[in-house]
């Protein structure tokens, strides 16, 4: 029994180094990343499935390759972006994809404008990807049911054909609004049954962009005053309750918005010297100013200040 | 008879992954590779066609292979060569190009000689194939 284990630890010596590679990568993941819950659940799972698909194949049980397509979906500033650069690190990381690298395309990059000119260059993207990850963008617009004759579909068959057949040379991921990516998926079967995997990104919390926004910040090396922190956290409240609102990355314009006034604030304060402190710390002013502030924010200030 | 030419001239054919392999190196140096077709086997014959255009942007030979087996589906009975070409300064030029497809009859070349003045001999190399019009050689009816 003992010679069993040895023996089995030499044999799987490469695979742990796989496994320590997964634990790593998901690690980083779990803290570069705030919330998405299921999304890391899947890609914890996807991992795992990697590892042992290897260790597998090191003991001689053949299995097809896994088939990774995979679908995001998800509303704007979610996260499927960053998610689908980081799988394409993944995959390379742990051996399922040779180049790791991500080719970003949308409708115009793959649909043609007249008659044979479709096909080539759906082709180019696709040969562009290859030993990497496709991330397809709003897919939806490749399918445009109300016009028989679009160049859409063309660019869909070639791209089920790649992915069936190519599977181990190329991840295509498409994503996309969740109920825009459901009616393409009636409209396309075909693109439905060859996708396994379909991961919805969640909305974000109040806390959750809270986390984000100072990690956005602390990337940047800005901090939030306490106060600012409070302010931020009212005004996170208030513009999730607006139309238009996209998640991490209105927050991300907020903040933008926030460091040209700190800026303007302080070149305007006339206090020489500026301390490190003092670059470095916004202010409720910066939040408040904001438009999404405007009808109370004489109030707040007070509070705030 | 078997044509010989290019980089590997001297070996057997190359299999689909040896193929791979040499095209992976080949992108792996930043080279571009083209794949080219021809029916006219003289050994001075520069002008192959192009398949598609030369591949710049791709990373990964499964790509390149990808479009030779769609170029040998179209013209299977004609030689095809995977050529790469190295921009790099002070260099420019084909750096890699091989035969991957053949037709399955090559029927050779014929010799030919000609007197001149003072018993001086010329030669002609002419390919039997070469004696049909363009897009009737190498087809299957002779």
């Amino acid at each position: 029994m003992a010679d069993n284990v040895s023996m089995l630890d030499t044999e799987t010596k490469h695979t742990e180094g796989l496994d320590a590679i997964a634990q790593e990568m998901l690690a980083r993941l779990d803290k570069e990343l705030v919330g998405l819950k299921p999304v890391k659940t899947r890609i914890r799972e996807i991992a795992s499935l990697l590892v042992i698909d290897r260790l597998r194949r090191e003991h001689g049980l053949v299995a097809e390759s896994p088939s990774l397509h995979m679908c995001f979906t998800g509303n704007p500033g979610t996260g499927k972006t960053t998610v689908a650069l980081r799988m394409a690190e993944i995959l390379h990381r742990l051996g399922y994809s040779r180049k790791g690298h991500l080719v970003t395309a949308t409708r115009d990059d793959l649909v043609g404008q007249y008659v044979g000119h479709t096909a080539p260059k759906t082709k180019e993207v696709l040969k562009r990807a290859m030993g990497g990850v496709l991330f397809i963008d709003e897919a939806y617009y490749l399918y445009r049911p109300e016009n028989e004759r679009d160049y859409g579909q063309e660019a869909i068959e070639i791209l089920l054909q790649v992915m069936e057949n190519n599977r181990d040379d190329l991840v295509v991921i498409l994503a996309g609004y969740k109920d825009r990516m459901e009616r393409f998926f009636q409209g396309n079967p075909g693109m439905k049954s060859r996708i396994t995997h379909h991961i919805d990104f969640p909305d974000y919390t109040v806390d959750e962009l809270m986390e984000i926004a100072k990690l956005m910040l602390a990337n940047q090396h800005y901090r939030l005053s306490p106060a600012a922190e409070q302010a931020l956290r009212l005004y996170i409240e208030r513009r999730m309750a607006q139309p238009n609102f996209a998640n991490a990355r209105s927050i991300r314009n907020a903040l933008e918005r926030a460091r040209l006034r700190h800026a303007s604030r302080l070149l305007a304060s006339g206090k020489r010297p500026l301390t490190k402190d003092d670059l470095m710390t916004i202010e409720p002013e910066e939040i408040l100013a904001s438009r999404v502030m405007r009808d109370d924010n004489d109030g707040m200030l007070q509070q705030a200040s | 008879m078997h044509l010989t030419q290019g980089t590997f001239s001297y070996l057997p054919p190359l299999t689909d992954e040896e193929i791979r392999a040499q095209v992976q190196y080949a992108l792996d140096r930043g080279w571009s590779v083209a794949i080219e077709y021809t029916d006219d086997p003289h050994p001075r014959n520069v002008y192959w066609s192009l398949w598609g255009l030369p591949m710049f942007d791709v990373t990964d030979a499964a790509a390149v292979m990808m479009e030779l087996e769609q170029c040998r589906k179209a013209n299977p009975n004609l030689y095809i060569r995977i050529s790469a070409y190295d921009r790099s300064k002070g260099r420019q030029t084909t750096a890699l190009s091989f035969i991957v497809n053949r037709p399955a009859h090559e029927p050779g070349f014929h010799l030919e000689r000609t007197d001149f003045a003072d018993r001086q001999i010329r030669y002609t190399v002419r390919s039997y194939a070469a004696n049909r019009p363009i897009g009737m050689r190498y087809r299957d009816d002779g």
